[in-house]
């Protein structure tokens, strides 16, 4: 019975205000989402290598996207770390390097709000870009539609939370640091405070869900390209060669079910 | 030492009359796909011309290649690894579709589906990037044997760069067709500039290919390619380029251009060379001497040395034995008749020309002097400096002395053997002009003029021991296979996606290809529009099933023809009078066939 009590589901469901929906929002669903995302992507790279790329569209037109998408790009970038630093680290942690609250918070909505409208001015800008210039929309797939409508909430909602909430504070002062970032990294400790994202605030929810949401279409959409990050090429040799599968005759293993006939190994010994 | 093998071309410009056959037949073999319409790995330009795509020869603008950084280190043009990273959201320099053209085709189902008019129906270029209404501006040959010049002609980069005098007379002089190709390099920039590492030189011949399940789109190779000859496909959205028809050389066949060219003019065959020395051929300071540089980076595979090092390092003997009888090596190194292009590149190109001394001739000949006579051609070249400038311009960087020494061959050539075919005794001292013994000329001109298809393409075959990764039997693909390449349509995830895409083997493929081709033709005058005997794919023997229509006592279609799917689509083969006259029946001469409900 004591090992039932720490059971981290058992001591989820002892906090008295956790209902099942709770339980099934923010315990279950992501646990679902990250599986699809994991599994997801295993089975696109295995199935489907070929179709694993960034798909541009620079070909088609150049004068808009030669802004809208560094403009994007490096916004959701920026919004990536800050994403590492807030949900990733705890307070804990910056407190002990003498980073005061007030300091980090200072960081987090200036950074955060620049990196933010980049974002969403260049993610508008790709938007426009892809419906209104006909070849780009002609090369427009229905995942993709779907990708960035998703993508467009999260990325809205998100932020929605950095200026109505953290910004101008309405609805009170909320600390995602104490809240939302705890449940997160919980998920990946196995140490599960549904409760905590029970308590956020509507916004913080909804960009939760959208997001993980997002996480379980992504192993769909071309967003697969960001996995594919060529940060090697800063260290590789800049001319690659490769071989033919060079190997000396009879020495290649044949494939599983087409060996040629084997006499089996002669028996020796008592054993 | 370390000896690779090289698999290289040449070719002979003075044959090329620009009937542009090796394009055609190249498009038909690799890049007759959706996404591929305005790609040819093959292309043949007009010089003086802008190039296809339009001035890609403005490295100042498009920043392909290599160059010396302050340092005297060999960096890419476009910038450093970091800068090539940080500038992969928007690649600046990348040609835009303008640059290529805009694909079209026509609308030419309006020519039969139209109903009766005053007016003759009009079939409307339709792009095939919007499918919509298009004003056709340019094309891969808008400016052809020199249409639109001079206007288009003072956009030609290389032009630009030669005296003004020569710019000048260059349109009233002459013109001549350069045959292009990806340049297989030794120091590739494409696969230098590539963040994903796709874009590697097999190890065996130096062919440089595109791995498709590695490239990710990031189109960094269009910009590295100098020579822009890496091509992004719009629809997979993965970039392609000429494969040097890899699994045709592979069994000792000839690449489709050569292969097909009508002038004969291409010569494929091996070539050896340093690894170890292709750096520092490539980083030499001073540009005119790129040619001797790569010229230094050869080994000479009649060296026992050479041979040794070669077996040493895996090189079949057979391999080296055809790099000895290599038709490229001797005119590189022993003729020294052909050139690289744009070796200031610094990528050492592999497909070498043999510069054209025919617009010499023909301006000797316009002054009714004897155009066979070496002194009259030598002093031609000498004067006339309106070819030789432009020339170095495209094969030496700028440095004329090697240009005139090749053309200063051809026409020791031309005069040596009209002794010879006049029935004279030929004339020692035309050779010993130029350089070279009477035997050497006589064998020059049998490799330029006479030479058959074994000896213009020596290509061994690749190894029985790396059969099986080469074969595309049951036993690797099985018949996980459907369809064939884009016949699908979209996938979820985009154009080609899936298993059943990329795992296709080429000869399969076109197996099958031919196979649904010969099968979903039908009797003439078919009842679909889809269905109709295509004469281009009957090999002349036989009379295949659906060739003619069925006689009145047989029973409709024999057997293994297959109706198109899409039966809902009623062929539209003649125009319908709008009166409503009463149609004839379907196949009965000229006329109007017999449609049920037309009012």
């Amino acid at each position: 019975m004591t090992t039932l009590a720490t059971h981290p589901f058992a001591a989820a469901a002892a906090a008295a205000e956790v209902t099942t929906a709770d339980v099934v929002l923010w315990v279950v669903l992501p646990y679902l989402f990250l599986t699809v995302f994991v599994l997801g992507h295993v089975w696109r790279y295995r199935y489907d290598k070929f179709g694993w790329t960034t798909r541009s569209s620079q070909l088609y037109e150049r004068r808009l996207l030669r802004w809208a998408s560094p403009l994007f790009h490096f916004g959701i970038l920026f919004v990536f770390l800050g994403h590492v630093l807030g949900l990733g680290i705890p307070k804990s942690w910056t407190r002990a390097l003498g980073v005061s609250d007030g300091l980090y918070h200072l960081m987090a909505i200036t950074i955060g709000t620049v990196a933010g409208v980049s974002t969403v001015v260049g993610l508008a800008l790709l938007i426009y870009r892809r419906r209104t210039v006909g070849p780009v929309f002609r090369a427009t797939t229905r995942m993709d539609k779907l990708m960035y409508l998703v993508l467009a909430v999260v990325i809205a909602l998100g932020m929605w939370n950095t200026i109505a909430g953290s910004i101008l504070n309405l609805g009170g002062h909320y600390d995602y640091r104490e809240g939302v970032s705890v449940w997160f990294r919980g998920i990946f400790r196995f140490d599960l405070h549904p409760e905590l994202m029970a308590d956020a605030p509507l916004g913080f929810q909804l960009h939760g869900m959208a997001a993980m949401f997002l996480f379980a279409l992504w192993p769909f959409t071309r967003l697969v390209h960001v996995f594919s990050v060529p940060l090697g090429y800063l260290w590789r040799p800049y001319v690659v060669y490769r071989a033919k599968a060079r190997t000396t005759p009879g020495t290649r293993p044949p494939r599983r079910g087409w060996e040629g006939v084997q006499r089996p190994k002669e028996h020796v010994g008592p054993f | 030492m370390r000896v690779m093998a090289q698999m290289a071309m040449v070719m002979n410009l003075d044959k090329c009359i620009g009937c542009h056959t090796c394009s055609v037949t190249c498009k038909q073999a690799w890049t007759n796909r959706t996404g591929t319409e305005y790609v040819w790995f093959n292309n043949v330009e007009t010089r003086p011309g802008q190039g296809y795509p339009r001035t890609y020869e403005d490295q100042e603008r498009w920043e392909g290649g290599w160059t010396l950084n302050r340092r005297g280190r060999l960096q890419l043009k476009a910038g450093g690894r970091l800068k090539n990273l940080l500038t992969i959201f928007a690649s600046p320099k990348q040609p835009s579709i303008d640059e290529y053209y805009e694909p079209w085709t026509y609308d030419y189902e309006r020519l039969t589906s139209a109903p009766l008019q005053e007016h003759t129906p009009v079939a409307r270029p339709k792009s095939l990037l919007s499918g919509q209404d298009m004003a056709v501006r340019w094309s891969a040959n808008w400016d052809d044997d020199l249409g639109g010049a001079p206007a288009l002609t003072q956009a030609d980069p290389v032009l630009q760069k030669v005296s003004d005098k020569v710019k000048l007379e260059f349109e009233q002089t002459f013109m001549f067709y350069l045959p292009r190709i990806c340049e297989h390099c030794l120091n590739p920039s494409c696969a230098a500039s590539c963040p994903s590492g796709a874009i590697y030189k097999r190890s065996e011949d130096g062919i440089v290919l595109v791995d498709q399940d590695r490239c990710r789109g990031w189109r960094k190779c269009v910009t590295g390619c100098p020579y822009k000859k890496v091509y992004f496909n719009h629809r997979t959205g993965k970039a392609e380029k000429c494969t040097f028809c890899f699994p045709r050389i592979e069994v000792g066949l000839p690449t489709v251009c050569s292969e097909t060219c009508v002038g004969r003019l291409r010569y494929i065959g091996l070539v050896l060379y340093d690894a170890d020395r292709v750096l520092a051929a490539a980083s030499e300071p001073d540009e005119t001497k790129l040619l001797a540089a790569q010229r230094s980076v050869f080994l000479d595979p009649d060296d026992p040395e050479v041979q040794r090092a070669a077996e040493a390092s895996g090189i079949p003997r057979d391999w080296v034995d055809a790099a000895r009888r290599s038709p490229v090596w001797a005119l590189i190194h022993r003729y020294e008749v052909a050139l690289p292009l744009h070796p200031e590149y610094r990528t050492l190109p592999m497909v070498w020309y043999i510069p054209p001394l025919s617009p010499v001739v023909d301006v000797v000949r316009e002054t009714g002097e004897d155009a066979e006579d070496r002194g009259n051609l030598f002093a031609a070249i000498e004067a006339l400096r309106i070819p030789v400038e432009y020339l170095a311009e495209l094969f030496t960087a700028g440095d004329v002395a090697p240009v005139t020494a090749v053309l200063r061959r051809l026409a020791a050539m031309r005069s040596y053997m009209r002794d010879i075919s006049m029935g004279r005794d030929g004339d020692p001292s035309i050779p010993a002009a130029v350089g070279m013994s009477a035997a050497e000329m006589e064998g020059m001109y049998r490799l330029l003029a006479l030479a058959k298809y074994d000896e213009r393409y020596v290509i061994p075959t690749a190894h029985a021991e790396q059969a099986h990764s080469l074969e595309e039997l049951a036993t690797e693909c099985a018949l996980d296979y459907e369809g064939g390449p884009g016949m699908g349509g979209s996938g979820p995830f985009g154009e080609g996606s899936g298993r059943g895409f990329h795992n296709d083997p080429i000869a399969v493929e076109n197996f099958h290809m031919l196979a649904q081709r010969q099968t979903t033709d039908t009797v003439a005058d078919p009842a679909t529009r889809k269905a109709r005997v295509n004469l281009l794919n009957w090999d002349g023997k036989g009379v295949p099933p659906g060739l003619f229509p069925p006689r009145a006592d047989e029973p409709g279609e024999g057997p293994g023809l297959r109706e198109p799917d899409d039966a809902a689509a009623p062929a539209v083969v003649q125009p319908r009078p709008v009166g409503g006259a009463e149609a004839g029946p379907a196949g009965a001469g000229t006329e109007p066939r017999r449609d049920g409900g037309t009012p």
